[in-house]
C-alpha cells in the first residue's frame, strides 16, 4: 500500500468548507435538533390538557430567556430544514444538480430562512401587542 | 453472471427489488411521504403557534380545542414523529458502530416515538373534550 504515493483526499479539518457540503450537514443538524424540539411540544400539549396551573408554569418555561432563545433557534432551524427539505424534493425529482443552481438555491434556502424566522417572531410580537 | 438481458443483477434480486442494501425503498419513500405532508402541516403548526406566545390557558384553548386543531394537530404530530425517527434512525446508523449501543439508540427512539404521539393526541382529546 504505502509504495503507492497517491494522493489522499483532504481530512475535513483542513478541507475547503463549501456551500453545498455546509447546507447538507445543516440539514442534519436542523433535524436532529427539531426532533428533540418534539418532546417539550408534547409536554406542553400535556400541560394545556392539565389546567391552568400547569399550563402557566408551562408558559412561564417558554417565555424565559432560555426558552425564549430555544423557540428562536427551533424557529430558525425549522424554516431551514423546511427550505431546505423542498430543495431536496427538488433534487430527487431531478431538478436542480447543476452546480450554479446548487449554489444559488442554497444561497436561497440560507436567505429565505433568516426572512422567515425574523417575520414569525415579528408576526408573534406583533400579535401579542395586539390581543 | 449476466442474466439473459446482460444485466450484471441477478433475475432474484431484481425482482425481490431490495438493492444493495437490501431493504428496498421503504424507508427512503416513508421520509419523503412524511416530508411532503409536513410541508403544509407544518406551516399550519407554526402560523397558530406563534401566536400563542404569553397568552393564558383560555386563550390557548381556543385555538387548541376546536376540532379542525385536533384533527390537523394529530395527522402533524404523526408526519412529525415518523418522519423524526425515520432522520434519527439514519444519523444513529450513520454514526454510532458500536452494534448494542446502536440497537439500544434505535430501540429507545421507536418506544420514543410512540410514546410521544400517543401522549400528544391523548393530550389534544382532552383539551378539545374538556375544554377549559
Amino acid at each position: 500500500m504505502a509504495s503507492h504515493p497517491r494522493p489522499l483526499s483532504p481530512h475535513l479539518q483542513i478541507y475547503r468548507p463549501q456551500l453545498t457540503a455546509i447546507t447538507s450537514i445543516l440539514h442534519r443538524i436542523t433535524g436532529g435538533f427539531l426532533a428533540v424540539g418534539i418532546l417539550p411540544l408534547v409536554v406542553w400539549l400535556g400541560a394545556a390538557a392539565c389546567g391552568t396551573e400547569a399550563f402557566d408554569q408551562g408558559q412561564a418555561l417558554a417565555g424565559s430567556i432560555i426558552g425564549r432563545t430555544l423557540l428562536f433557534f427551533w424557529t430558525g432551524a425549522f424554516f431551514y430544514h423546511l427550505l431546505n427539505g423542498i430543495r431536496h424534493l427538488a433534487w430527487d425529482a431531478g431538478w436542480g444538480f447543476e452546480l450554479p443552481t446548487a449554489y444559488r438555491t442554497g444561497y436561497a434556502v440560507l436567505i429565505g430562512t433568516v426572512i422567515l424566522t425574523l417575520a414569525a417572531w415579528a408576526l408573534g410580537y406583533w400579535a401579542r401587542g395586539n390581543v | 453472471m449476466a442474466n439473459a438481458k446482460g444485466n450484471l443483477r441477478s433475475d432474484l434480486g431484481r425482482v425481490r427489488g431490495l438493492g444493495s442494501a437490501k431493504e428496498g425503498v421503504a424507508h427512503w419513500w416513508a421520509q419523503r411521504i412524511t416530508a411532503i405532508a409536513l410541508i403544509p402541516l407544518s406551516l399550519w403548526f407554526v402560523s397558530g403557534i406563534v401566536f400563542l406566545i404569553d397568552v393564558d390557558r383560555a386563550s390557548a384553548i381556543r385555538w387548541l380545542g376546536s376540532p379542525v386543531t385536533l384533527g390537523l394537530m394529530s395527522l402533524f404530530l404523526i408526519a412529525v414523529i415518523y418522519h423524526a425517527v425515520l432522520g434519527l434512525q439514519v444519523i444513529i446508523e450513520d454514526y454510532i458502530h458500536t452494534h448494542a449501543v446502536k440497537l439500544t439508540l434505535l430501540l429507545i427512539v421507536q418506544f420514543a416515538g410512540f410514546a410521544l404521539a400517543a401522549a400528544g393526541i391523548v393530550a389534544m382529546l382532552l383539551i378539545t373534550i374538556y375544554g377549559g
